[in-house]
């Protein structure tokens, strides 16, 4: 973009003091990410001469990887995470997709009152207690189920598909009936591949939100295999206030001898936790806007 | 909406469809659609509807062990009426609650509200594409990161054995533990909420920006507009509809706070600074098991939200606004 005729000219105060704000920003986020990537790769050494968090990569020694995936708490919860994140996604997706499709479809029977039942859960708060209550009546009390159907849908993701949906001309789905094809093979043959992109999305705000879920494994999980792996990062940091104290509950195979160092170990589970989203994030980082701006208008 | 073309083999609008098909017939013809909303609803039904209606239990004196299941325990619990509601109201660590809560509400209304607004004029005054994009990823980025990541991030940088800490001590000095400081949690949650999310903000506004019209700027600046200027008349009042948008939705939220941060911090910072509504919703009903107190206390928080929502739109609606649902 070049600078418009009738624009003055940026002074250079004005542009160095935006650029300082900018660089600074976009520091804050990086340093931290930084630090914890580098002194989870470095060996016991390393850290004990720089008293604590690493700042400069001197070498690299994935030996905490190595500890955390070799069995373990840590194994299991990354397991745990990883079978929440993809079968809840799965299921989130399966249902929000059917529902977004059954109502783009703005003259069929009941379209209204439906519409209206998923609305009204933005204003209708159903209360911690109450959810507790429903959820161990379930049965599902150290159950991974209890991580994945409480939160399986959301209005705001089935909004904005519906939304896209709508925006496909109803002459291709026409023609599509007129050939004798039915709703499900609609969906499935013509309207989902139109709408690939969007639907991935929505795919990884879901997955995003299972794998970063915390409270309800706190509510609903008490057994220590089956908690996930939020739960053991705060159990590691948060809970063991000293970094070079090893005073946590959580069971690492290998940490009887000295090598490698707890501070690795533990900033290696925060880059694991960390991983999906930047895996994630490539990918669904163009859509955002236009996510957005649709959940906010036809909300 | 009217404008959509209907399926049936003719292209009609809507009404005449509607019209020329008994309900039956359109029964016939959608019921493959009602199938398909069905799990939705479904699972909306059980973990959202039957919860919130679960909610009376605020009238009861529940006691799980008087059935073999909730539902059961629920039956056979006494009303008691507002008793609930009489021992929140008389007692002081409810309202401490509620004054955390309001207090860092309005808080960050002050603090944080404005920050992304202010991010998204700055960068849209950048020219260059590869910049904005630059920043832009680097800053979405955390509103992906759990809330225990921002919490051990910051442990990791300010706590007692933090970054901060070590350099400083290396260095000679003695820096206070910040995680742990009740006095300055206010500050704390502030700034791990705009460190996660002040980014993500942005793109509302950023988008609003790019909708506003370049030629009302080009046509400020011949009327000799400064930039200041173009910004005060132009760029502002293009935001004004979004800035009220979101302003209405963060008054109905005012006692959301947001619950895993609080729940996180509050055994380390205690709980005259860290007990928010949410948190003393949890403590009551579940780790103390007063399940009719906790949700009284929830019920009171859901009803005064949507007060507030309501409230604030009907405002909205006063300034000429369109507010988040439309006078009808």
């Amino acid at each position: 973009m070049t600078r418009p005729v009738w624009e003055e000219r940026p002074s250079p105060l004005g542009q160095f003091g935006k650029g300082t704000i900018l660089t600074l920003v976009v520091l804050a986020v990086l340093v931290p990410l930084w630090v914890v990537v580098v002194t989870s790769l470095s060996s016991e050494q390393t850290i004990n001469n720089a008293g604590g968090y690493v700042f400069q990569p001197r070498e690299f020694d994935p030996s905490a990887y190595l500890v955390i995936f070799s069995g373990g708490q840590i194994s299991d919860a990354i397991l745990v995470s990883t079978f929440v994140a993809v079968v809840g996604t799965l299921i989130s997706l399966v249902v929000t997709v059917l529902a977004a499709y059954g109502l783009s479809r703005p003259s069929s029977v009941g379209h209204r009152p439906i519409l209206f039942y998923f609305l009204l859960t933005f204003l209708i708060y159903p209360g911690m207690i109450p959810a507790y209550l429903v959820v161990t009546g379930l049965g599902l009390k150290d159950n991974l189920l209890a991580l994945i159907l409480p939160t399986a849908i959301s209005a705001f993701n089935l909004v904005v598909l519906r939304a896209f949906f709508m925006n496909i001309p109803g002459e291709l789905l026409d023609s599509a009936r007129i050939d004798g094809a039915g709703e499900f093979r609609i969906l499935w043959k013509i309207v989902l591949p139109l709408s690939k992109a969007v639907t991935a999305v929505v795919g990884l705000f879901y997955a995003v939100g299972y794998w970063n879920a915390f409270f309800n494994a706190v509510l609903y999980i008490d057994r220590n295999d089956l908690q996930p792996v939020q739960r053991v990062l705060q159990q590691f940091i948060l809970a063991g206030q000293s970094p070079t104290s090893s005073g946590t509950a959580v069971y690492v195979p290998g940490l009887g001898s000295a090598i490698p160092p707890t501070l690795a170990i533990k900033m290696a589970v925060v880059v694991v936790t960390i991983v999906p989203a930047l895996i994630v994030y490539p990918f669904v980082q163009r859509h955002f806007t236009k996510g957005v701006i649709i959940g906010a208008v036809k909300g | 909406m009217s404008t959509v073309v209907q399926a049936a083999s003719v292209a009609k609008p809507d009404e005449a469809v509607k019209a020329r098909l008994t309900v039956a017939a359109r029964l016939r013809r959608d019921w493959p659609l009602l199938l398909m909303c069905f799990p939705a609803m479904a699972l909306l039904l059980v973990f959202h509807y039957i919860p919130a209606l679960g909610n009376v239990i605020a009238f009861q004196d529940y006691n799980p062990y008087v059935g073999d299941n909730p539902l059961e325990a629920f039956l056979y619990s006494e009303w008691i009426g507002f008793g609930n509601f009489e021992y929140l109201f008389t007692s002081p660590a409810f309202w401490d609650a509620v004054l955390n809560t309001l207090t860092i509400t309005a808080f960050q209304l002050v603090f944080y509200f404005p920050i992304p607004i202010l991010l998204a004029i700055l960068l849209n005054s950048i020219m260059s594409p590869r910049i904005r994009s630059l920043v832009q990823s680097v800053v979405y980025l955390p509103h992906f990161f759990s809330w225990v990541l921002v919490v051990s991030l910051f442990q990791m940088m300010l706590g007692g054995a933090g970054l901060i800490v070590q350099t400083a001590s290396q260095a000679g000095f003695t820096v206070p533990n910040i995680m742990t400081d009740p006095d300055t949690f206010i500050f704390l949650v502030t700034s791990q909420a705009l460190w996660k999310d002040a980014g993500w903000g942005m793109i509302v506004f950023l988008a609003a920006l790019a909708a506003i019209d370049t030629n009302l700027y080009e046509a400020a600046a011949a009327d000799g507009a400064n930039r200041w200027r173009r910004m005060w008349h132009i760029t502002l009042p293009g935001l004004r509809p979004v800035i009220i948008l979101l302003l209405i939705l963060r008054l109905g939220d005012a006692l959301n706070v947001g619950f895993e941060q609080f729940v996180l911090q509050r055994e380390a910072v205690g709980r005259d600074a860290a007990e928010v509504l949410d948190t003393y919703v949890y403590y009551q009903g579940i780790a103390v098991q007063q399940w009719g107190v906790g949700a009284a206390a929830g019920l009171f928080k859901a009803v005064v939200g949507l007060l507030l929502i309501v409230g604030a739109n009907k405002v909205a609606h006063k300034f000429g606004e369109q507010g988040i649902y439309s006078k009808s």
